[in-house]
């Protein structure tokens, strides 16, 4: 096991390498010159030099993959080209909006998918069965931004005075502040320490800042303006998980130990959860991992239609505007999130099912 | 006893040649008979079938040029009107226009129905590309296997370390905004998904009796590979391809959606929507439309792509 453990996590170095190598190349072939971008079509030569020196820009390439490669390393991202920050501090204010949407339609397409999936396995071949693989195909054809749309004119303009109305737009109510559980508790840290820097992360995450520090009304509110985004960004992951559930769980009832265990005399329902959902969760796991891909690009889509200001809708932004720095951060962090994940789900695989590991 | 010598005397008597040299049964022709009894194949296919007409009869089914403003042209209308049918009651005083007019005052039904070529041109043509870059690279990587088979499958890993979308966002950046560009960064960003699994299909492949016959026969590499591999590797090609069409169709609107596919004035279902998107509230029917018609053509390749899937595995069956 811890062989094959060591081996994945060797296997995702030269990936990691490659990712970074391949922001810093993309970034570099968007075309058109920062300096103008930034400082307008008429800026002068001098100008744009002392620009490009200012931001390291008149460096030979290799020498700059050099410097950005060691920086990387050390936890530095470079200063954002068009807000003149750090790209790291822009990270920890994007970001956890960004994983809290996520965490939040995972959450959902796994609480309705799972079950959906199971129901609709063990009433095979019912109306049940075939209504619920109808919906799962509308849903994966669903495109996320009209989700998004037609959910915002449904909960805040017709449902708008009912009981049921969503604020359509926006993280929290106007005038709600967010206050870092580690001022709430009257830490004093100074600014700028790696230890403030992750707490900052960690309360950056409104939800969970509000909850440790019993502020319910934020709390109430985060949730309320989540639900919309999350539940637009679940819809895909939803159907795939609750298709994949579905033909996994007929695939284990029809095994001979499934029919052994009825034989026997258990329960169906005994049957299902004990003996056959264990092992057709196996493949559900892996289904999950490779989700998480498409939940980050349908994030971009969410946070524009719900106006959130997320990683997805910064790091578009940056694309646009030719922002070097915050393009490579970033992608870099997105995609080393989205390998170690993947690298967790198939060490947690290979825990589950041993046959894995031979390979 | 007589019926066995009536038998001998049927199988000794010389048989019309045709009839001994029988046709073998192709694996498609079966594949469609089995497609044809499943409901998401057939539903599928009507769909897409539906769908290619409209896309082709574009000009005989528009009742107007999809880029026409229509204020100045038209009395009684206005931008954003919405959709007027007489049959259903509408004031016969204002021109029929069934999903209403867009924010430019251009008629909302004839950008629809165009919108269909480049949907499907999108579609078809992604998936086209993406196909056969990503199984070549994934035939010659199970193939050959060795060092070029890490080196392909090295790289593949690197492209699906990204999310896909912000890859094709940054390479759309990269090339520039526009349709052209969108089609190839879609390919780029799928042809990991289809130089795997040809990979894998090669590799259960070329350990088959048939083509160690060949190799024994003394056919070089590159040979065997073309007439005797890759025909029967694409079987499973043919449902990631479907799906992958779909897939690609709803890329294509994201990116019409977020500014950096198709441009004005060409009608796209997802830069139609976008444009409209504040407007939700008060003309829902501008970004209803556009939506649901994206939401048909990419269901009817998925059910396609379903029903292949269940057609090509006959163990699936139920």
């Amino acid at each position: 096991m811890l062989q094959f453990v060591g081996r994945r996590i060797l296997l995702a170095v030269p990936v990691l390498f490659g990712i970074l190598i391949a922001t810093f190349l993309l970034a570099r072939m968007i075309p058109g010159d920062p300096c103008r971008s930034l400082l307008g079509e008429r800026a002068s030569a001098e100008a744009c030099e002392r620009f490009a020196r200012n931001k390291g820009l008149d460096e030979p390439i290799p020498v700059q993959l050099g410097i950005y490669i060691g920086d990387v390393v050390q936890g530095d991202f470079g200063d954002s080209i068009r807000f003149s920050r750090p790209v790291s501090q822009i990270l920890i204010e994007r970001l956890p909006m960004t994983i809290e949407l996520s965490t939040a339609a995972l959450i959902l397409a796994l609480v309705v998918g799972i079950p959906l999936g199971i129901v609709s396995a063990m009433k095979h071949n019912t109306a049940v069965d075939v209504g619920t693989m109808m919906f799962a195909n509308i849903g994966v054809s669903m495109p996320v931004f009209w989700l998004g749309l037609l959910l915002a004119y449904l909960f805040a303009l017709v449902l708008g005075d009912t009981p049921l109305a969503l604020p359509p737009s926006g993280r929290l109510s106007a005038g709600l502040i967010s206050e870092p559980f580690y001022e709430v508790w009257g830490l004093g840290l100074k600014d700028g320490n790696l230890f403030h820097t992750v707490l900052e992360f960690i309360s950056n995450h409104y939800i969970f800042n509000s909850l440790i520090t019993a502020d319910w009304e934020l709390f109430f509110d985060a949730i309320q303006h989540l639900i919309l985004p999350a539940m637009a960004l679940s819809t895909i992951p939803m159907a795939i998980i609750a298709r994949m559930t579905r033909s996994s769980l007929l695939d284990v009832l029809g095994r001979d130990y499934v029919r052994t265990a009825r034989a026997k005399g258990a329960p169906e329902r005994r049957v299902v959860v004990r003996h056959a959902l264990r092992n057709a969760m196996l493949p559900v796991v892996t289904i999950i991992g490779l989700q998480l891909g498409a939940l980050l690009s349908g994030a971009v889509l969410t946070e524009t239609v719900f106006g959130l200001a997320g990683a997805g809708t910064m790091l578009f932004e940056a694309i646009t505007a030719r922002d070097f720095p915050i393009i490579q951060g970033f992608t870099v962090i997105i995609a080393t999130g989205y390998v170690v994940i993947n690298l967790i789900v198939d060490v947690s695989y290979a825990y589950f099912d041993p046959r894995v590991r031979l390979e | 006893m007589s019926w066995m010598r009536n038998r001998v005397d049927e199988l000794s008597r010389p048989q019309d040649p045709a009839r001994l040299v029988q046709k073998p049964r192709g694996l498609w022709s079966g594949v469609f008979k089995r497609l044809l009894r499943r409901k998401t194949g057939v539903i599928g296919m009507s769909i897409i079938g539906m769908m290619v007409l409209v896309a082709f009869a574009a000009p005989l089914l528009a009742p107007y040029d999809p880029t026409k403003v229509l204020i100045g042209h038209e009395e009684n209308i206005k931008r954003r009107d919405p959709p007027c049918v007489h049959l259903f009651g509408c004031d016969e005083a204002k021109p029929q226009h069934i999903l209403g007019l867009d924010g430019n005052a251009r008629d909302e039904f004839s950008r629809i129905i165009y919108g269909s070529r480049v949907s499907l041109s999108v579609g078809f043509s992604t998936v086209l590309v993406a196909l056969t870059v990503g199984a070549s690279l994934g035939a010659i990587a199970g193939f050959w296997g060795g060092w070029l088979d890490n080196v392909i499958m090295r790289v593949m890993d690197v492209v699906l370390g990204f999310p896909a979308l912000l890859l094709a966002i940054a390479i759309v950046a990269a090339l520039g905004p526009g349709l052209r560009n969108t089609l190839l960064a879609i390919a780029v960003v799928s042809i990991p998904a289809y130089a795997r699994v040809m990979r894998a299909s090669v590799l259960s492949i070329k350990e088959l009796d048939f083509v160690s016959a060949s190799r024994a026969l003394g056919a070089s590499g590159a040979r065997i590979l073309w007439t005797r591999v890759i025909p029967n590797a694409l079987t499973p090609l043919v449902v990631i391809a479907t799906l992958g069409i779909a897939g690609a169709i709803l890329d294509a609107a994201a990116f019409g959606f977020l500014g950096l596919g198709a441009q004005e004035p060409t009608a796209e279902w997802g830069s139609m929507l976008a444009r409209e998107r504040n407007q939700v509230f008060s003309a829902p029917h501008l970004v209803f439309f556009p939506g649901l018609a994206i939401m048909i053509t990419v269901l009817g390749f998925n059910l396609l792509g379903d029903g292949l899937r269940d057609a090509l595995d006959p163990s699936l069956a139920e």
